[in-house]
């Protein structure tokens, strides 16, 4: 079961106010040139399919309320990963009255991609990673702990 | 005897100990097809079976009584009755047995469809209900040319009989019923061209986006099962009449297989249609074939007749 949930990770991609860089990097992923369906990752339409969400986008409030339904939605066990700078640390929309952000804030996240945007390649290692900790974990509930996929490195991981 | 025929046929070959690797192989085909033909390397041999235990091993979400159990009633049927349609295949040379016949087939090889339709209304979200008026819609339309099809065949051959279809001698009728039935097959199977009802991305995922593991896990398998049912069941029309067991067993596999490249390479090549593009293709596709099968019907009687 353990190896299925790590060779198998479907993913849901959320947009919470993003300026569409991360989305594209995260459609180049799947595209012939880096081929994330050689790991099992499919792009699922609904999120009741998903095992990973997978969010953009410095977090709006009004996106606020989406998330968390979303997040209600993916049925368990399941991962989060936060693409890009601005799930992490809001970027350059720090103290904007319009976000609500970071995403930690409100759901669990397992794994941060940083970039602006991140590479297909550190986001691909991001998804697998949280395919990994997704298999590990099972149902229990997620620990508190996360993991950095690095951009500049990717084969070495950074304990936060 | 007949019982343990029967029980072999529905339980080994070519029933579920050969369909379920089957279906999970090709979706495997299908998959790889894809990704070859988009330039992509594509997921590993094993991947539709990581899905499937993968997926079992995921939570359902909570629902109140009724629906419930509707929702988990509706794979499990779809689910036997493709399992069924796959086991009443004609493979091996006649052996006795229970064999049912041709209407009892095309009952089973239709039910999932029709159990499509009732979960993605049963599962009262817009976007099931929306994949499930496109699936209805679609099965009216794409159905009259298959049963046309095999209605036509089965009557050129005065008879119902399975075993009577599979040892048919080619003729003019056959290959186009056999056309017919190609033809109906990517709306049968949601692939494009007609991916309608299940429009990734577009409607979420049609009848199925309230669905989740175990429950998507039976659905995926009874596609699966489907595409076997529905491919062998051409490979069973055109394959040649051998007695062999172990060769006839090789030769459906095989034509499946060719069958199922076919129809992925189609799917690649082309673009979902509109609902209503779609129902007009079928329908025209109706009045050619059904043109066409008069024209085969009346002149061969006539041709005989005037044979010196």
């Amino acid at each position: 079961m353990c190896y299925c949930r790590r060779r198998s990770p479907w993913i849901f991609h959320m947009n919470a106010g993003s300026c569409n860089g991360c989305d594209i990097e995260l459609i180049a992923s799947l595209t012939p040139r880096y081929d994330a369906e050689q790991l099992g990752v499919l792009l699922q339409g609904s999120p009741r399919h998903a095992d990973i969400l997978c969010i953009t986008g410095p977090v709006t409030r009004n996106a606020v309320e989406a998330i968390k339904t979303v997040y209600g939605q993916v049925l368990g066990p399941k991962a989060v990963v936060a693409i890009g700078s601005c799930p992490a640390t809001t970027n350059v929309f720090i103290d904007s009255r319009t976000l609500d952000g970071p995403l930690d804030r409100h759901i669990p996240v397992d794994v941060f991609v940083p970039g602006c945007p991140p590479r297909p390649d550190a986001i691909i290692q991001g998804i697998a990673k949280a395919a990994d900790i997704l298999a590990k974990r099972g149902s229990n509930p997620p620990a508190p702990g996360v993991v950095i996929a690095s951009e500049s490195t990717p084969n070495e991981e950074v304990q936060a | 005897m007949n019982l343990i025929t029967a029980l072999v046929r529905l339980l080994i070959f070519p029933g579920l100990l050969f369909a379920v690797p089957a279906a999970w192989f090709f979706m495997w085909v299908e998959r790889k097809a894809v990704a070859l033909m988009q330039g992509r390397i594509g997921p590993p041999f094993m991947q539709p079976f990581y899905d499937f235990v993968k997926l079992l091993g995921k939570g359902t979400p909570t629902r109140s009584d009724g629906t419930g159990m509707l929702m988990r009633a509706w794979p499990l049927i779809a689910v036997s009755a493709a399992a069924g349609a796959v086991g009443l295949l004609p493979v091996l040379p006649s052996s006795g047995g229970f064999e049912g016949d041709l209407i009892l087939l095309l009952a089973l090889l239709e039910l999932p469809s029709m159990c499509l339709i009732a979960a993605g209304f049963s599962s009262r979200s817009i976007f099931g209900e929306i994949g499930s008026a496109r699936e209805a819609t679609l099965a009216v339309s794409y159905n009259i040319v298959f049963l046309l099809a095999i209605v036509s065949i089965a009557a050129s051959q005065h008879t119902f009989r399975l075993e009577a279809l599979a040892q048919l001698h080619s003729s003019p009728l056959l290959w186009l019923g056999v056309i017919a039935i190609l033809v109906c097959l990517p709306a049968k199977l949601h692939l494009n061209p007609f991916s309608l009802p299940n429009a990734e991305q577009e409607i979420y995922a049609g009848p199925m986006t309230e669905y989740a593991g175990p429950e998507l896990a039976m659905w995926e398998l009874s596609h699966g099962l489907e595409w076997v049912a529905s491919c062998g069941l051409v490979a069973t029309l055109v394959a040649p009449h051998v007695t062999i067991w172990w060769l006839a067993a090789l030769i459906f596999v095989a034509l499946s297989f060719a069958v199922v490249l076919l129809l992925s390479v189609v799917a690649t090549a082309t673009a979902r249609l509109a609902i209503d593009t779609t129902v007009r293709f079928y329908w025209q596709c109706t009045l050619i074939f059904a043109g066409l099968i008069a024209v085969l019907a009346i002149s061969a009687p006539l041709l005989l007749r005037f044979r010196p």
